[in-house]
């Protein structure tokens, strides 16, 4: 047992646990095999990997230290519409870059045409409700501080 | 090598909020989401039909296959919706998640065994899986197909490869998720502000920066930002399913816009013209051929006895809408065909190509509320809504809904 351990690194548990799984995988993999699409779906699964943690990580993280730049207490009302705004780009990207207008066509009847004005709309919403978000809080933190400022009423 | 590890080494993830048990709520969420997105996905290969799936061979990776009921008329509306809708909203879970462990890929040494070897091969599998069926399924609603391969194919494949790779992570990491979970009090965190927001103690996990930056945001702020993004995007894409005043506020996908005039305002999935329907197909000349031995003209069948039912047509890609719909049942016109008791019936449009044909069970073929229907919320059915008639059967996948029906061959038991 002790041997095992030290070969492998783990337990055997750990080990009876990752085959058969792995083994599903490749049983799924297996499926492609012959396919002429398959290098172009390898590609794809391998690029989603990369454009994740080489592309999109560095470059939300990139901007985060950027905006670390900004006093911490304008910082979150800045960078929560921003996140909004690349979340939704990155996920309704095709009708925003009109990608796929043929097909969209095709399917739906429609034209691919409002899409960037509409996300740029929600952008800008993002953005004043942030906006109105930050005065509510600068006016209600001065109407604190002003009336914890005033001197005690005196009840006698 | 030795670039690789100063690079490795330079990369310093001074985030105060990252730690086991954030990752582990973010984990939590998706362990308890993720399974229903798997299981309503994997019905909708058996809501397709023997035969009818794609892809068409798949060894032992298929649920069950049953005969997909029509009781209650929404169930493919629900299974799908819960589908896309889930997956969409949990998109920015997944990417906090990921957010929430990336020091773990530059950790190093990079592989310390055998055993780690595997999991990080097991880890690799999972983290691309679920990127690449978010990226394929979200392309696929917007109908980009840029990818170039078979949605079906791509996405049902990598679907087993996430399968996989879940369970394994799953089994693996439950006793640390759970453990870590209970290292910290969810309603404490969540009255824990800015001011009084401290690092996780550090521990074997290695997710704890060593030199963490001081806080910009609390850790209610990071839940309550991935929660606003959850929001977000479910605001904007539940009306493709839910209907109603709901549908205007999905401006950003295809099925929150509705073409069409009056009754026939409604979501069209594939227009005549892109199913290439001769105009002088679907006029005079027109007949609904039964069994290949009798035929009918539009008036004769709306001479027949009527029947009218509200009844939603729901997508594989998840957006559905419900409406009225006129015209002649299935089992009628089986009796009429000399077919009293079918056990099937194979439908086929006056279009070519592979969603031209479908075959319904016996209970799809049977039930009251199954349909040729004629007209739709009072009036005819618009050409790109199926005219002259088309198929609508309560649960049945709104490909199988055949539209521009030119024969139907219903089948008795042998």
């Amino acid at each position: 047992m002790r041997r095992f351990t030290d070969f492998s690194g783990a337990r055997p548990a750990h080990l009876l646990v990752l085959l058969p799984c792995l083994a599903l995988a490749a049983y799924a993999a297996a499926f492609l095999l012959g396919d002429p699409a398959s290098p172009t779906i390898l590609t794809w699964f391998a690029g989603a990997v990369l454009a994740h943690d080489f592309v999109l990580f560095p470059l939300y993280t990139g901007t985060d230290r950027v905006l670390r730049l900004l006093p911490v207490r304008i910082i979150n009302y800045v960078r929560l519409p921003l996140l909004g705004a690349g979340l939704t780009f990155v996920m309704f990207l095709p009708g925003i870059i009109r990608q796929g207008t043929v097909t969209h066509l095709a399917a739906t009847s429609l034209s691919q045409q409002p899409y960037l004005g509409r996300w740029l709309w929600l952008v800008v919403a993002l953005f004043a409700a942030s906006g109105l978000a930050y005065l509510l809080r600068v006016v209600t933190t001065h109407a604190r501080a002003k009336t914890s400022a005033r001197p005690p009423i005196d009840r006698t | 090598m030795f670039m690789l590890r100063s690079a490795a080494r330079r990369i310093r993830f001074r985030s105060p909020l990252r730690g086991p048990w954030l990752t582990s709520v973010f984990g939590a969420v998706l362990l308890a989401c993720l399974p229903l997105v798997i299981i309503t996905g994997l019905l909708d290969y058996v809501a397709y039909g023997p035969g009818q799936s794609s892809p068409a061979d798949v060894g032992w990776l298929h649920l069950p296959i049953f005969d997909w009921p029509t009781r209650p008329s929404w169930l493919f509306r629900l299974t799908q919706g819960l589908h896309v809708g889930l997956g969409l909203v949990l998109v920015p879970v997944v990417l906090a998640k990921l957010w929430s462990v990336i020091p773990k890929l530059f950790a190093w040494p990079p592989i310390r065994s055998v055993a780690h070897a595997l999991e990080r091969v097991s880890v690799a599998l999972l983290v691309g899986s679920i990127l690449f069926e978010t990226a394929t399924g979200v392309l696929n609603i917007q109908y980009d197909y840029v990818f170039g391969f078979s949605f079906y194919t791509g996405h049902y494949i990598g679907a087993w490869v996430f399968i996989a790779s879940f369970a394994a992570h799953t089994i693996l990491k439950l006793p640390t998720m759970v453990r870590s979970l209970r290292s910290r009090s969810l309603r404490k965190e969540l009255a824990t502000p800015l001011a009084r927001t401290r690092p996780e103690a550090r521990d074997a996990t290695g997710l704890v920066a060593a030199d963490p930056a001081p806080p910009t945001m609390s850790r209610r702020g990071l839940l309550g930002a991935v929660g606003g993004g959850v929001l977000l995007v479910g605001m904007l894409t539940a009306g493709q399913t839910v209907g109603g005043p709901l549908r205007d506020l999905a401006l950003l996908l295809p099925r929150g816009r509705q073409p069409g005039e009056g009754a026939n305002h409604y979501p069209i999935n594939k227009t005549a013209a892109a199913a290439r329907i001769p105009a002088d197909a679907t006029g005079e000349r027109w007949r609904l051929v039964l069994n290949a031995e009798r035929a009918f003209t539009r008036n004769q069948l709306s001479a027949l006895p009527q029947h009218t039912a509200r009844l939603p047509i729901a997508c594989v890609e998840g957006w559905s809408t419900v409406q009225t719909w006129t015209g002649v049942r299935l089992r009628d016109l089986s009796a009429l065909a000399g077919v009293p008791h079918p056990v099937s019936a194979l439908v086929a449009s006056i279009e070519d190509g592979p969603f031209a044909r479908a075959t319904l069970n016996a209970g799809q073929v049977t039930d009251p509320d199954a349909l040729l229907a004629l007209r739709v919320n009072g009036a005819d059915l618009s050409l790109d809504h199926g005219f002259p008639a088309r198929i609508i059967v309560p649960a049945l996948p709104g490909v199988h809904c055949t539209k521009w029906v030119r024969s139907i061959d219903f089948r008795r038991a042998r």
